[in-house]
């Protein structure tokens, strides 16, 4: 793919437009990939798919169709692939992160209207969601919110701080456990739960971010894997305190002044805390970015060196990336147990910290709105997906790579504001 | 003679078994621009890395007096932390933050000046919005004595070579230095843009009224602008003095061409 032309990239939207400006060479070597690899596939697979044995009969059956459709999927899912890489390349010159998605919505929120208007619609779809639809949809939609809320607060520490963490699900799980605990035995409300939760998660980032935040990169990812292994290990021994893998049931729902929700009305309510808080989240985060903190968080992950050379502190920085991807952490934690009234260490292992990792990585690190689709795709797909249940993870895995080979830099790119200055005065605009 | 700003007495440096300093003694007065040079190799970067705190030197004392100020020891001080009390570095391999825009690369430069924290970034009060406006503007001045005002949203990896250069100065100089060390602000630059740098560097010190510790390989820019030369060679310093009293000093030109064995 090395020879295609810089012609007119204008073709490239076209397959058809774009081999020919590519030229014929380009297009026959593609065929000629393709052939082979489809070859190649049929000759691998040939033993499972094509011969099958009747051990009843004692004959074979050749099934020679199976071999003719791996043959043709293979050459076309190749030919795509080849197509896609190379128009990829082809793009690369022109722009590096503009897609057409990305000037739509740039568009978008250039013009008040329309932001202001898509805005408004959101918000009307998301207050009148829980009552247009039932209540599985609604409690999926719950657990797409936490997971959201726990991206947004990942994003913090990874997409903006850049550091690695691979235990997260430890500081939500610190957040469900003070509240589970601290509801059974001193019968402590969601309200009152929500910031001591949060506090907890800000105490324990504190106490391993000390001795572990001067390690860089791997290291620090390691480290932070092993800490989520061992609270979910402390967790699951510690059987006086935490009621060991049996779990706390019974947590007391979010309470609202008194009143007592059905279980039906009680859903509706979480799912509305739960909007509540990811719109202070959001809040919060997006300020927190273009600020001065923000920017030395940024640059922090950009060059360590550097930054301290322009006097940041290090581990101060560090320390506060951690503490606040970590409260919110603990604020969703408290949620989480609030809204299933049941958890158990088995909730909080390795694969949800991959999972918000990869809600961060795949939505785009650094960008709330990528975040938020991200988070969206990634567990809305596997709940709507049920019905192909045995593909889930193949999807999953398919998308990940498909997301890390084509948008490396997440499906919606991080974007700097823009500062306009007029002398005597300065004004600013997103 | 003016004070010294920056006085360092005999430091050395230990990697293992390496001496890569050896006894440096050197100091920088007010309102100078003095320059290090010497060899691919002598430890004239690792003595910047001595005295802002990435390293800590194994022996001596680098003594820092801001404004003819109480002399303050600063070994082992966190980078940090000398930069906060005047000193701004520019690194040789240009390390600016890529992905932020060059306006937010100076920006990052007022952090140790500005003090608005947690609260005041998400409550945005009164105070933290007067503090952004003004860290804006002072970016932008800077970008403007720079000339690169026109470059501020673009992201700082996007820029040319040379004026990454001149954006690392922005920033460093945004930090409110009395000294500002330039590690080799000339490399890859052309002659013409060399010139220019020269006129910015003197500029910069009229300008600012601070003193200038720097690193070239530029004959022709150290002789013209700085008013006193460094020669290390293998992590000890060989000469000091006038431009003039370095050139003709046999020991440097001996360092720089080699011994001539016919005479």
């Amino acid at each position: 793919m090395s020879n295609v032309t810089k012609a007119d990239t204008g073709a490239s939207q076209n397959p058809v437009a774009f081999f020919l400006t590519a030229g014929c060479e380009s297009f026959a070597e593609s065929l000629r990939k393709s052939v082979l690899a489809s070859l190649w596939f049929i000759f691998l697979t040939f033993p499972i798919m094509v011969i099958k044995v009747d051990t009843i009969n004692k004959t074979i059956d050749w099934r020679w169709m199976n071999m003719a459709y791996i043959g043709i999927g293979t050459f076309v899912l190749s030919f795509v692939w080849r197509w896609a890489l190379a128009r990829k390349e082809l793009t690369k010159e022109e722009s590096t992160r503009e897609n057409i998605s990305e000037k739509m919505l740039d568009r978008i929120s250039s013009n008040s209207y329309a932001k202001y208007g898509f805005l408004a619609l959101f918000a009307a779809a998301a207050v009148v969601f829980p009552h247009a639809v039932g209540m599985y949809q609604t409690n999926i939609m719950i657990s797409c919110l936490i997971y959201i809320v726990l991206g947004l607060g990942l994003n913090m520490v990874v997409g903006i701080a850049g550091l690695l963490h691979l235990g997260y699900v430890a500081f939500y799980a610190v957040g469900a456990y003070s509240y589970a605990l601290l509801n059974m035995h001193y019968g402590i409300g969601f309200w009152t739960a929500l910031p001591i939760g949060a506090l907890f998660g800000v105490v324990f980032a504190v106490l391993l971010g000390l001795p572990v935040l001067r390690l860089r990169g791997d290291y620090l990812a390691i480290v932070t894997l092993g800490f989520g292994e061992i609270v979910r290990l402390v967790l699951e021994n510690w059987g006086d305190v935490t009621m060991g893998p049996s779990g706390i049931s019974g947590i007391d729902r979010p309470g609202f002044f008194g009143v007592k929700f059905g279980v039906m009305d009680s859903i509706t309510y979480a799912y509305y805390i739960m909007l509540g808080l990811l719109i202070f989240t959001i809040f919060v985060i997006n300020r927190l970015q273009n600020s001065r903190l923000g920017r030395a968080l940024l640059a922090l992950r950009e060059d360590e060196i550097a930054s301290q050379a322009m006097g940041i502190d290090r581990t101060k920085a560090k320390l506060l990336a951690f503490a606040l991807g970590s409260c919110w952490a603990g604020l969703a934690g408290v949620v989480f147990a609030a809204k299933t009234t049941f958890i158990n260490p088995a909730s909080f292992t390795f694969w949800e910290s991959a999972i918000v990792l990869s809600v961060v990585v795949i939505g785009g690190m650094g960008s709330i709105r990528g975040v938020i689709a991200g988070a969206v795709i990634l567990v809305l797909m596997p709940e709507y997906l049920r019905a192909f249940s045995e593909f889930r993870m193949l999807v999953f895995g398919a998308t990940m790579v498909l997301v890390m080979v084509f948008r490396p830099q997440g499906l919606i790119s991080a974007k700097r504001k823009i500062y306009t200055y007029v002398k005597g005065k300065s004004a600013t605009n997103e | 003679m003016s004070n010294p700003v920056l006085q360092v007495n005999d430091i050395s440096m230990d990697f293992g078994g390496i001496r890569a300093l050896d006894e440096i003694q050197l100091d920088v007065r007010q309102g100078e621009i003095a320059a290090l040079i010497g060899p691919n190799g002598a430890g004239k970067t690792t003595f910047f890395n001595c005295i802002t705190g990435i390293y800590t030197p194994t022996t001596g004392d680098v003594l820092v007096s801001p404004e003819g100020g109480a002399a303050k020891r600063i070994n082992g001080m966190k980078p940090n932390l000398v930069t906060e009390l005047g000193m701004a570095r520019t690194f040789q391999n240009i390390r600016l933050f890529p992905s932020m825009t060059v306006l937010e690369n100076v920006m990052i430069g007022t952090h140790c000046r500005t003090r608005s924290g947690l609260w005041g970034a998400v409550t945005r009060n009164r105070a933290t919005r007067k503090e952004e406006a003004d860290t804006i503007e002072k970016s932008f001045h800077l970008l403007e004595l720079m000339n690169l005002e026109q470059y501020s949203n673009e992201l700082a990896c996007n820029l040319p070579y040379g004026k990454q250069r001149r954006l690392e100065i922005a920033r460093a100089l945004a930090t409110g230095p009395f000294l500002l060390l330039l590690d080799e602000p000339a490399a890859g630059m052309n002659p013409q843009e060399t010139m220019a740098l020269k006129e910015l560097v003197l500029d910069i010190r009229e300008r600012f009224n601070i003193s200038i510790l720097l690193i070239e390989h530029d004959m022709k820019m150290v002789m013209s602008t700085s008013d006193r030369v460094f020669v290390l060679e293998y992590g000890r310093l060989i000469a000091h003095g006038t431009p003039k009293e370095v050139s003709e000093n046999p020991a440097v030109i001996k360092a720089y061409l080699g011994e001539d064995e016919d005479v």
